[in-house]
């Protein structure tokens, strides 16, 4: 545990999650512009730029650092661009984190930003037999919502979890994000009304599945020591885990037709996605014990209650009863998704675990105007990207 | 004229009206097994060095692991069957003797009604989509009827 030396968020900023259909590079630009001010540095003083690539929006996508560089002015300042799918933007911490630790530079600015479709997640156009993500919709027409209804089917099955229950985490999620500006989605809904929105892929109904949003986060990552001389109320990078499968990962996982076999080794005690956050509170030394609050990638509102389990909150087949006696509401025990998560924001990929340490840092700071976690000191944000990317930031003040 | 019946996909399944069966690799030193296949040689357990996959059928009947459907038309390159677009059900099935669990669509006029966790299921090989000429064939899962063990 570094503890003093940990990387510390000097700043972070957002553009308004929504369905703008403007370039990406707008957002980026407008969530790092705030980002810095929140920093209270100008862009001159970044000496490095870690993006967060989109897949969907051409070349300028695919190089997200040196879009956002360009962007912003070029000032020769060193690059990378990270890929990881829904967990892009933790990747890009950790490049910038990595080296800030490395003594290479003191002041890192991460961005991700995109602007998506209309309706499901498509592929990217073309005959692309070779592509996992491209045949999995030609040979069974398989959406990113059936995959998170199969893990919905089981935990019905396997613990006896309802609809309403389901349910209820919409509810809940939707009550969170009410106040918070940078959220698309601020509306009340009852269980009702969320279990009479249509079916899209059985048992998950609309209303409980997330949407995809045009949006952008950033945040500005500095050196313990240069930290000091510009805050008095750091908020501590404790932890960013980027873990990927042990072989053989025994759950069925996005976009593949099937898992590994275990016919010659045994599935890893810990299960792929219980290993993400496993990873952070390892590095750390701090436990789920320890949180105050959590954001977790709640894809469809019955995946927000795999995750209770799997960053460690309560035992398998308990999440159900912790989100009814209120735990995970503000106010409750442990929050989850006081932000109003996935539900209230709707998927802005590489933007969407940046927006999760955003939103722990205004925690922190005590900050999250009309959704605070009163007292919180310890926050973290568990997210998975399709193609075995686990990341989990743990935040700590 | 009849249309010519050809795999959506090359080399995942045999199409034997009998007997169709998922075509996957089993390594020659540990025994685990790959699906879909690949067009690479070395064994995906990283605890084992082999470097030869040899060609196996994989079993015809498995258990339902977990199941959906899909009640809106997925995006391309999906294409619909038909002239419009009429829910289907997805199984993820488990294969117990190859320790793999495989997805796949559940046959025409089977719904999640139908289907439970646990459920024994048996592979066929059914149309996927068809155009002026050919007729595509896929896997799919079908329920086995009275409910035998695999």
């Amino acid at each position: 545990m570094r503890g003093r030396d940990d990387v510390v968020v000097l700043g972070v900023g957002m553009h308004p999650w929504g369905k703008w259909g403007r370039n990406f590079v707008e957002y980026g630009v407008a969530a790092a512009t705030d980002a810095l001010g929140d920093a209270g540095l100008d862009w001159g003083d970044v000496q490095f730029v870690s993006g967060a690539d989109t897949m969907r929006n051409g070349y300028p996508g695919y190089v997200a650092g040196a879009t956002f560089a360009q962007a912003l002015g070029w000032t020769g300042v060193p690059v990378a661009s990270s890929y990881a799918a829904c967990a892009s933007g933790a990747t890009a911490m950790e490049v910038a984190r990595t080296r800030i630790l490395a003594g290479l530079c003191d002041v890192a600015l991460v961005v991700g930003a995109d602007t998506t479709p209309k309706g499901f997640l498509a592929p990217t156009s073309g005959e692309r037999p070779d592509d996992p993500d491209w045949l999995r919709f030609r040979l069974l027409g398989a959406t990113n919502p059936t995959y998170f209804a199969l893990y919905a089917r089981r935990r019905m099955d396997l613990y006896g979890a309802t609809d309403a229950d389901f349910a209820r985490v919409k509810v809940k999620n939707a009550r969170h994000g009410l106040n918070n500006a940078n959220a698309r989605y601020r509306k009340e809904v009852t269980e009702s009304e969320v279990l009479a929105s249509p079916m899209v892929a059985d048992p998950l109904r609309l209303l409980e599945i997330c949407a995809t949003s045009d949006g952008g986060a950033a945040v500005v990552l500095a050196s313990a020591a240069f930290a000091r001389r510009h805050t008095t109320e750091p908020v501590r990078v404790a932890a960013i885990s980027t873990a990927t499968p042990t072989y053989p990962n025994a759950v069925i996982e996005m976009p593949n037709f099937a898992t590994d076999s275990w016919a010659a080794a045994a599935p890893p005690e810990r299960p792929f996605k219980a290993s993400i956050a496993a990873a952070a509170y390892d590095e750390a030394g701090i436990g789920p014990e320890d949180l105050s609050l959590a954001e977790v990638y709640d894809l469809s509102a019955a995946l927000e209650l795999d995750w209770y389990e799997d960053i460690g909150l309560c035992k398998p087949g308990e999440a159900e009863r912790l989100l009814n006696d209120g735990d995970t509401t503000i106010g409750g025990r442990v929050p989850v998704n006081p932000s109003g998560g996935l539900s209230c924001f709707g998927e802005a990929v590489p933007a969407q675990a940046i927006a999760q340490v955003c939103e722990v840092t205004w925690q922190l700071r005590g900050r999250a105007t009309g959704r605070q976690v009163e007292g919180a000191r310890v926050g973290i944000t568990a997210n998975q990207g399709l193609f075995g990317h686990g990341s989990s930031v743990l935040l700590a003040r | 004229m009849t249309k010519t019946r050809v795999p959506a996909v090359e080399g995942w399944f045999t199409s034997d009206p009998d007997r169709p069966a998922l075509l996957g690799q089993r390594c020659a030193a540990c025994g685990t097994y790959v699906f879909p296949p690949r067009d690479r040689s070395w064994c995906p357990n990283p605890g084992c060095a082999g470097r030869q996959l040899d060609e196996v059928e994989l079993s015809r009947r498995g258990t339902v692991w977990s199941y959906t459907d899909a009640r809106y038309q997925p995006p391309l390159p999906y294409v619909v069957p038909g002239a419009e677009h009429r829910p289907f059900a997805l199984a993820a099935v488990e294969l117990a003797a190859e320790g793999l669990v495989v997805m796949g669509q559940v046959v025409p006029g089977v719904s999640v009604d139908d289907l439970a966790v646990g459920a024994p299921v048996e592979l066929v090989v059914d149309t996927l989509y068809e155009d002026d000429e050919h007729t595509y064939l896929v896997w799919k899962w079908a329920p086995v009827a009275g409910g035998g063990g695999a």
